[in-house]
């Protein structure tokens, strides 16, 4: 089956610059969007995330203007997600040059802005980011989180990766909020349950340590596309690296 | 200076095909982004890009007051058509009852849902989103420099049909379909080339050094 498995490296942005943290802490000032986004275009990289990270509202639109940047003159999809609220925020974010938004708290909140979104800017364009943690230790359901993992809603991860589908989701990016940061791999469970629940591709996302987790991902997870974003970020791999061992490992991948 | 004209009738993110036109063109020609009918009237090369669903694109071009500067550009000079800009000039498509330009005579389907799994039996998902392989089935003069086999990023969920004669890209998922069609001045393609990397932009950088002629 020749379509590639995707790698998607994650940049975090706030007041326009790219940031990592470091040992959950402290952020640190990475560089510039432009500049990173390159580097990772040149290693192959097939798509990249931007999570908006901006906690102040007077430097949200600051996103905007990395975006035009970085699409200007990297010639690969990009996605944005972070204080996604309103059909006008899409549309804002995919005319700065956006391909996809991911709508996260919002889809659970306002369910409908995901359908208005995917009727007026088409379903290719709208992925909705699930947060999801394990309800007990049988990790056998798992429970959806909001407002950056703080809030739990009650609400079935699967059932509503479902009902995302439904409301005309084009691609559903899935976050295990107990992997999440511990580089201890894929809640592979999870991302399994998921992806053979929908129809559309879903994202593995949290808790990518080593390069085996990404293969695991796809052939134990059934991800159609695997995101990490420290593995990258402190130059541990390069996601040329990633999609060799990917290759060696029998997935398709673009080389 | 040569002009192209990429129209724009209100469907999608333009964003990134001007940029791209802007960055292969060179100083080459003049890269317009229109909703002027009068404009694309006297473009010498006319780029037809659309996204989301295309019933809605089909209205938005009637509505736009540029279908048939589009039309007569399809008749007469280069013209690419992108993604839903491709579908629409066929004749009809499964998304909606609506009629489309009829450029070409074939239409578009939807990848049918009992055909969806690969050979070991795994279901594969819908949209057609990703990098997938692209094999010349037909020479072509947009085609040069691009290697067999090379991978472009693809987001659809319907593809061509019946258009085996105007074929010259094909891609597999999992079948085989006809992922790029062309007859004389015009290249319709349904993926995306501007969002396409290096591959992407030697189609584009193509398109601005083409006569017209296959």
């Amino acid at each position: 089956m020749p379509l590639a498995k995707r790698i998607i490296p994650c940049l975090d942005v706030t007041a326009g610059r790219v940031v990592k943290g470091v040992n959950f802490v402290g952020l640190r000032d990475a560089g510039d969007p432009v500049e990173i986004a390159k580097k990772y275009d040149a290693q192959g990289a097939d798509e990249l995330t931007f999570l908006d990270i901006t906690a102040s509202s007077d430097d949200r639109d600051l996103i905007l203007h990395v975006i035009d940047a970085v699409a200007s003159q990297v010639f690969i999809p990009l996605t944005v997600g972070g204080g996604v609220r309103k059909v006008d925020d899409v549309r804002r974010l995919l005319n700065a040059g956006a391909d996809k938004v991911s709508i996260n708290t919002t889809a659970v909140s306002n369910p409908e802005v995901v359908e208005a979104a995917a009727s007026r800017f088409g379903s290719q364009a709208i992925v909705v980011a699930i947060d999801a943690k394990a309800v007990d230790d049988t990790n056998t359901r798992w429970e959806i989180f909001t407002h950056g993992g703080r809030r739990p809603t009650g609400l079935d991860a699967v059932e509503w990766a479902v009902r995302m589908q439904q409301l005309g989701a084009g691609e559903i990016l899935l976050t295990s909020m107990d992997r999440d940061g511990t580089k201890i791999g894929f809640n592979l469970p999870l991302t399994r349950a998921v992806s053979d629940a929908v129809d559309i591709p879903v994202i593995a996302s949290g808790g990518v340590g080593n390069l085996q987790h990404l293969v695991d991902g796809v052939i134990d997870g059934h991800a159609d596309a695997v995101l990490a974003a420290s593995i990258f970020h402190f130059g541990e791999y390069t996601v040329r690296q990633a999609k060799e061992a990917m290759q060696r490992a029998g997935i398709e991948v673009r080389l | 200076m040569e002009k192209i004209a990429i129209v724009d009738y209100g469907m999608g993110n333009l964003h990134s095909v001007t940029k791209a036109f802007e960055l292969v063109a060179e100083g080459r020609a003049d890269v317009v982004l229109t909703a002027d009918p009068a404009v694309v009237a006297a473009a010498d090369k006319v780029v037809f890009p659309g996204q989301g669903a295309m019933p809605d694109c089909m209205r938005h071009l009637d509505e736009s007051g540029l279908k048939a500067e589009v039309l007569k550009a399809a008749s007469e000079r280069p013209f690419l058509g992108i993604c839903v800009g491709a579908q629409l000039l066929f004749a009809r498509s499964e998304e909606g009852p609506t009629e489309s330009l009829g450029v070409f005579p074939g239409e578009v389907v939807r990848f049918p849902p009992e055909k969806m799994h690969d050979a070991a039996g795994h279901k594969l998902k819908v949209p057609h989103m990703g990098w997938n392989e692209m094999f010349v089935k037909h020479a072509h003069p947009l085609w040069k420099g691009i290697a067999d086999g090379e991978r472009f990023y693809f987001v659809h969920s319907y593809h061509f049909a019946g258009a085996d004669d105007i074929a010259v890209i094909e891609s597999a998922y999992p079948y085989r379909f006809a992922a790029a069609v062309a007859r004389d001045n015009i290249f319709a393609i349904q993926c995306h080339p501007e969002k396409s990397a290096g591959a992407g932009l030697q189609l584009l950088k193509n398109f601005v050094g083409w006569d017209g002629r296959q």
